[in-house]
């Protein structure tokens, strides 16, 4: 995703002499290419994201757009209030970009598993979130935050899913995308995470089940009529993100059903409960093990629809054509 | 044009547009903090002859056009002397001195901690220390990049050398030959608890800056001729980032308010209110 995301942020900087990117000193042999083509469009600002945060501010106040890329954690809770004071009050054109979402750098580490941020950055006030779900997406949302007024997150991630997007598609923020359409479930997912969940709900078409599949790439303006329909026309709800089950999307989809009165005839959320992981492993391997991966959520669905299916037989079902891939 | 250094302080002498200004802000600063109840009115006073040289002399801005790009960008890093930067706007004419009275009231815009939502001439908000020095860094970075002129003067707190933070936007502004961005500390020495020497001391502080990469002075903070005298003669040297330690005394003009750490803190009232006014009306 991420070279998806510099070669978006290219081709934009190319028309856009105003696209700026900044590197806390990460990115190695993937900036070199925006590096070269534009000199005075780019800088290593050193290891140093606080700072990093505050000079975009400064720079993003007299017109410019500046994406600032690090590694998860370090771009988001490292520099969390000079995000919140200085780019977010000041409504700053600067678009934190975090690599290495959930466990997509699995064996380097806690300091290195990005399991909060969205929690974090969604609690900000002017923040606008993007979580790209497939390469496609990646780029799609580079393009949209960079045409986004204000201060944006996108966190990118290691795995992604296969290709998703319809011929001639068009991606909106804040507009999530059924990729399946199916009735016994809904699987909600941000991410790359976005994947498995496509895994689950083929494995799951075997034993009958048929799921519709969202991609919610945009945390933040949240898509609460998506959910809203997914309460009303399918048999529940299971929520599909690589990171803390606290504040992140699948708490997201329950405040947004409580405040709206609906309330999915059943409910999941599949994510990490396990706090911080002390052990390492592959991003595939700490999915496996923290009950996230494809055959984890098809079994939460499978389990769901036979405990559900006496008490609410689905019987509200209006399957819409459009959106089936 | 004043050229070099001799000339323009022998102009400055006859000034006294920036003593008329300093002492506005310290009565304005009395008087807010008196009407918000709220606290900081030591800090005000210690960098009043500051900011009142740099509106009154150096800055290059309009209030009929705030928002000016080629304007010279002013960041109050001590976001906690938010008063005196709304009393030095107000009297400069970027909006009507009867606002100050609404500061820290309920449903005001005037904060204690500055904020620029609402507040024409504000360039940051802050409160948090440590953050104007890197967004000044960028501001003056992206006038270089653009070719524009304009420079950027941050005024920060001993304090807030504390921060780590400022350490790095200093790191960066060096390395990257920002000339046209000025950093003074209100060298006051008493921070939110106690002096700075029993805190964490930043002695030798000019030579931290220097060791940084800076240009830097040391000069008198309340002495207008010294003051504009540096800050009117800046990049000190080319391709390097001005640093200005200014020698304060916290609470400056009112005795009792005079190197206090009390007065961080508390709000004139009373006979402390009238009094305070008193001496700065009739200075001893």
């Amino acid at each position: 995703m991420r070279d998806n995301f510099v070669r978006q942020l290219t081709e934009l900087a190319r028309k856009d002499p105003s696209i700026f990117l900044m590197t806390a000193d990460l990115g190695f042999r993937v900036l070199d290419g925006f590096a070269e083509e534009f000199p005075n469009q780019y800088l290593n600002v050193g290891i140093a994201e606080q700072n990093m945060i505050g000079l975009a501010t400064g720079m993003a106040m007299d017109g410019r757009t500046v994406f600032c890329y690090s590694i998860g954690n370090f771009s988001t809770l490292r520099c969390l209030e000079q995000i919140r004071n200085d780019a977010c009050y000041h409504e700053a054109n600067v678009k934190v970009v975090a690599v290495g979402g959930g466990f997509s750098y699995g064996p380097l580490g806690i300091s290195h598993h990005a399991t909060e941020d969205l929690a974090i950055m969604r609690a900000l006030p002017n923040m606008t979130i993007a979580v790209p779900g497939d390469q496609w997406e990646a780029r799609e949302a580079t393009k949209a935050l960079a045409a986004t007024p204000g201060t944006c997150y996108l966190r990118l991630d290691k795995s992604a899913a296969p290709a998703t997007a319809r011929a001639k598609e068009v991606f909106q923020i804040g507009k999530a995308r059924t990729i399946r359409e199916g009735a016994d479930i809904t699987l909600i997912a941000t991410g790359g995470i976005l994947g498995a969940a496509l895994e689950a709900a083929d494995s799951l078409v075997e034993q009958g089940i048929t799921c519709r599949v969202l991609s919610m790439h945009t945390i933040k303006p949240f898509d609460g009529e998506a959910v809203i329909r997914a309460c009303n026309e399918t048999g529940g709800i299971v929520t599909v993100e690589e990171h803390t089950i606290h504040g992140g999307l699948g708490s997201l989809v329950a405040e947004t059903c409580m405040d709206a009165g609906v309330k999915p005839a059943v409910f999941r959320r599949v994510g990490l409960r396990a706090g911080f992981s002390s052990i390492v492993g592959a991003q595939e391997y700490l999915r496996r093990e923290y009950g996230m991966d494809a055959k984890a959520i098809a079994k939460a669905v499978a389990e769901l629809v036979s405990a559900g299916s006496p008490h609410s037989p689905r019987p509200r079902l209006r399957v819409s054509s459009g959106g089936a891939h | 044009m004043e050229q070099n250094t001799a000339p323009t302080l022998l102009v400055r002498k006859e000034s006294s547009a920036s003593a008329e200004l300093a002492l506005r802000i310290r009565k304005h600063a009395v008087r807010m903090t008196n009407l918000g109840g709220s606290s900081h009115v030591g800090s005000v006073l210690s960098m009043a002859d500051i900011v009142a040289v740099l509106y009154s002399e150096i800055l290059k801005v309009d209030p009929g056009n705030p928002t000016d790009p080629r304007r010279d960008r002013f960041i109050l890093s001590k976001g906690h002397a938010g008063a005196g930067i709304y009393a030095a706007l107000a009297e400069s004419g970027f909006f009507s001195t009867e606002l100050l009275d609404k500061h820290c009231a309920d449903g005001s815009v005037l904060s204690g901690h500055v904020s620029h939502r609402g507040v024409p001439g504000v360039e940051l908000s802050t409160g948090s220390l440590g953050h104007g020095l890197s967004v000044g860094a960028g501001m003056a970075y992206g006038a270089k990049l653009d070719s524009r002129d304009n420079r950027a003067f941050v005024l920060m707190s001993d304090g807030e050398c504390d921060e780590g933070s400022t350490w790095e936007a200093a790191m960066f502004s060096s390395h990257h030959k920002l000339d046209n961005l000025v950093a003074i500390v209100d060298y006051n020495k008493i921070q939110s608890l106690a002096p700075v020497s029993e805190t964490l001391g930043l002695e030798p502080f000019a030579d931290k800056w220097k060791a940084f990469g800076w240009s830097v002075a040391e000069i008198d903070g309340h002495d207008h001729t010294s003051l504009y005298a540096g800050l009117s003669t800046v990049p000190r040297t080319a391709g390097k980032p001005s640093c200005f330690i200014a020698h304060t005394t916290k609470g400056k003009g009112v005795s009792f308010m005079e190197q206090s750490v009390l007065w961080h803190y508390r709000t004139p009232r009373g006979s402390e209110y009238d009094e305070a006014l008193n001496e700065l009306d009739s200075p001893v």
